[in-house]
């Protein structure tokens, strides 16, 4: 195993080991968080910077935001608030648990948590793949605006609320009000759900649904059958003021 | 047998002929009266408080001659680049949704030649107003409608709302008559639906997520961007320690009057702190940290002259922000559009069903012909001469106290014309030297 030391971003010096995979690496014991986001920032893939780990985050918040281009992290371990927030491009892969707020506002690239997810994970996304292989906790995929979200276990109350666009699927089961205030996203669940929120009802589940199902699945590497999840969505009542449905809010 | 006279008719003041006609359309209705503005009410305000001016003990500037600075620099506590304006008045943040196009750009062009600093608001970030604002200021909103990493590094300063003087503890309304293809696009919601901007952030709660959260943005921009938290006229004394403890580098504070797209009438007239009764206590607070001056402090809320700016700045404020002022400069309400008003049940100067789209102004409307009635050219004009204005008589003002800066007006140079001013300001009646609630009396 090689170990180089390179010049990165703003001129600071930052300790590379080249690894076995040919993996760059960024130890948060010795290096800190703003060095490690510039790092990442600022990573080319021409000059190969794009495969990255990221050692002992060790709960820290804000590791790996902002990033732009489209590099792989791992992150060895689990993280506080916004892991991989406004993500673009980009591929984090955390080998651990997130806290609250997991690629909140992600645009596009990919997000896999391991474990398990904390509260508003992939809240407001704008796109791109958000893939929890453990539980997510509450609000998961509040406001969500394009992103797709996949959860391998559970999801907790109030999840989708006011999610506008996208879709969200969950393997296992949901918690109480369900997409609440729901707008045009799709919500596929596998389990149960405890109840749905304001305006959401159970859809028909078309082909055009079991297709875009069958590749969230395969692309989130959960196996599953997509004939046995239903679909959720708006009813679409609360979209224009009306007084009769003011006792549903 | 000799005539009984009668009285003459008396009006309740209870049930008004203004509250009977609320309780009347209420009943037709029977929805909650929504509309743009700030309160109508009458609260004390800045018009209750006098400058005292130099005499004996003080001597002024000489009006023509002598310098009197009106400059400011906002967000210097964490930012690697600071703002700097020429006038301590900014532009308060407007929906793109709510305004028209051209009224964003008029606002963008306005600031611009006045040296100062614009903001976004709910809806995102419009070329209109990026390209025709050299200082633009990008605001974090909880429904974060069009936010992305692109515009956030694209802004001068970020500003998250926490709340808003019209409505502390409310959230946004835009009605589906408003919502045309292109600001449903700008928001990822279909066409013609009403959109309602919910009242807390979807990932964080209280100020210690807070503080994550502008760790986050602040890594995001690498640290270079100002970051501002608005807040409404509520708890000003607590409001302002906490978002100080949040990582802050400006506080903006808008008062209970401060002007809303479209909000309840109920919220609007009764909840919050009117601006006077904000700012001593936020200063307060601020210099009990040892940060008043270097967390900067903007007000807002009813600020209509260069007398409200003064005010305003005697009471420790760093700077003042405008909405509703700088809509009526560009031609918001104008009497010549008198007809237009009275057609839609109403009259120049009460126009206020902002949330319709049907402004006869071109100004809170996406009704191409409306809009085109606005030339942002000229409009951005009208708005740099109003901007110079409350600059010039802010100036006056503080050269006659004797300052030769604006920031060096304080409360000493003031006094109050009611008890109810001079317990909110602080600041002695005029005539006395009694300053209602302190040395227990
Ligand atoms: C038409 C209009 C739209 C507004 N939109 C927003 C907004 O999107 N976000 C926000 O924080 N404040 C918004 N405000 C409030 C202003 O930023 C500001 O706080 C207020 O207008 C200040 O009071 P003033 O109107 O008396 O100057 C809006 C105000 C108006 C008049």
């Amino acid at each position: 195993m090689a170990s180089a030391l390179k010049q990165v971003a703003a001129g600071d010096t930052v300790s590379l080991q080249a690894g076995l995979n040919d993996l760059l690496t960024l130890d948060m014991a010795v290096t800190e968080l703003r060095e490690v986001n510039a790092t990442l920032q600022t990573a080319s893939i021409e000059t190969n910077d794009d495969s990255w780990q990221i050692l002992n985050p060790r709960g820290s918040h804000a590791v790996a935001v902002g990033l732009d281009v489209p590099i792989k992290v791992i992150v060895k371990g689990s993280t506080g608030y916004y892991c991989a927030g406004m993500n673009k491009q980009a591929t984090v892969h955390v080998e651990g648990s997130v806290g609250p707020g997991v690629a909140e506002n992600m645009m596009s690239g990919m997000v896999i948590v391991d474990g398990d997810a904390s509260q508003y994970a992939g809240a407001t996304g704008h796109g791109g793949l958000l893939v929890v292989k453990g539980n997510a906790s509450s609000r998961c995929g509040i406001s969500m605006k394009g992103i797709d979200i996949v959860v391998h276990g559970n999801i907790g109350h109030m999840s989708a609320f006011m999610a506008q666009k996208g879709n969200l699927v969950v393997l296992g089961d949901a918690g109480s009000a369900l997409g609440d205030s729901i707008y045009e996203a799709r919500l596929f669940v596998h389990g149960s759900v405890k109840s749905l929120g304001a305006d959401c009802i159970e859809k028909e589940m078309r082909p055009g649904h079991l297709e875009i199902l069958s590749d969230l699945l395969v692309r989130a590497g959960a196996d599953a059958d997509p004939t046995e999840f239903k679909r959720y969505g708006s009813a679409r009542k609360l979209y224009n003021f009306n007084i009769d449905h003011a006792g549903e809010y | 047998m000799e005539h009984t006279h009668p009285t003459i008719p008396r009006q309740s003041w209870t049930f008004s002929n203004e509250i009977n006609s609320e309780i009347r359309r209420a009943a037709s209705s029977g929805i909650y009266d929504i509309r743009g503005g700030g309160a109508k009410r009458r609260v004390p305000h800045f018009d209750d408080l006098l400058f005292m001016g130099a005499s004996m003990s003080r001597y002024p500037l000489e009006g023509y001659r002598e310098k009197c600075e009106t400059n400011v620099t906002l967000g210097t506590r964490f930012a690697k680049t600071p703002i700097e304006l020429a006038i301590p008045i900014t532009l308060a943040g407007m929906s793109f949704g709510s305004l028209s196009g051209p009224a964003k750009e008029a606002l963008g062009r306005g600031a611009t030649l006045a040296g100062t600093s614009t903001t976004t608001g709910d809806g995102g970030m419009t070329e209109e107003e990026r390209g025709h604002s050299k200082l633009l200021v990008y605001q974090y909103l909880p429904s974060r409608y069009g936010m992305n990493p692109d515009d956030l590094r694209r802004a001068d300063a970020i500003e998250v709302v926490v709340g808003q003087g019209a409505k502390p503890g409310g959230g946004g309304m835009l009605l589906g008559q408003k919502i045309t293809e292109r600001v449903a696009g700008m928001r990822d919601l279909p066409v013609g639906i009403d959109q309602r901007s919910a009242c807390r952030h979807p990932d964080w709660t209280g100020p210690d997520d807070l503080e994550i959260k502008i760790l986050e943005l602040r890594e995001i921009t690498s640290w270079e961007k100002p970051i501002y938290i608005k807040i409404g006229g509520s708890r000003p004394y607590y409001d302002t320690a906490l978002s100080v403890k949040a990582g802050a580098d400006v506080i903006v504070l808008d008062g209970m009057q401060g002007g809303t797209a479209a909000t309840q009438d109920v919220f609007i007239e009764h909840v919050g702190t009117p601006t006077l009764a904000c700012i001593r206590p936020a200063v307060k607070a601020l210099q009990e940290l040892g940060l008043h001056r270097k967390v900067q402090l903007i007000v807002s809320g009813g600020i209509r002259t260069g007398a409200d700016v003064a005010k305003a700045l005697a009471l420790g404020a760093d700077a003042v922000s405008i909405g509703t002022a700088a809509l009526v400069a560009i031609g918001d309400n104008d009497p010549k559009w008198e007809a237009e008003y009275q057609k839609l049940g109403t009259t120049a100067g009460a126009y206020d069903d902002w949330h319709e789209g049907r402004d006869p102004a071109g100004i809170t409307t996406q009704d191409p012909e409306l809009m085109a009635r606005l030339d942002p050219v000229d409009a951005g004009r009208r708005l740099r001469n109003y901007l110079n204005v409350l600059t010039l008589e802010c100036q006056t003002l503080a050269r006659a106290c004797g300052k030769s800066h604006v920031h060096n007006l304080e409360p000493e140079d003031l006094c109050a014309l009611t008890i109810e001013a001079a317990a909110m300001a602080q600041v002695p009646l005029a005539g006395t030297n009694w300053i209602p609630g302190q040395n227990g009396f």
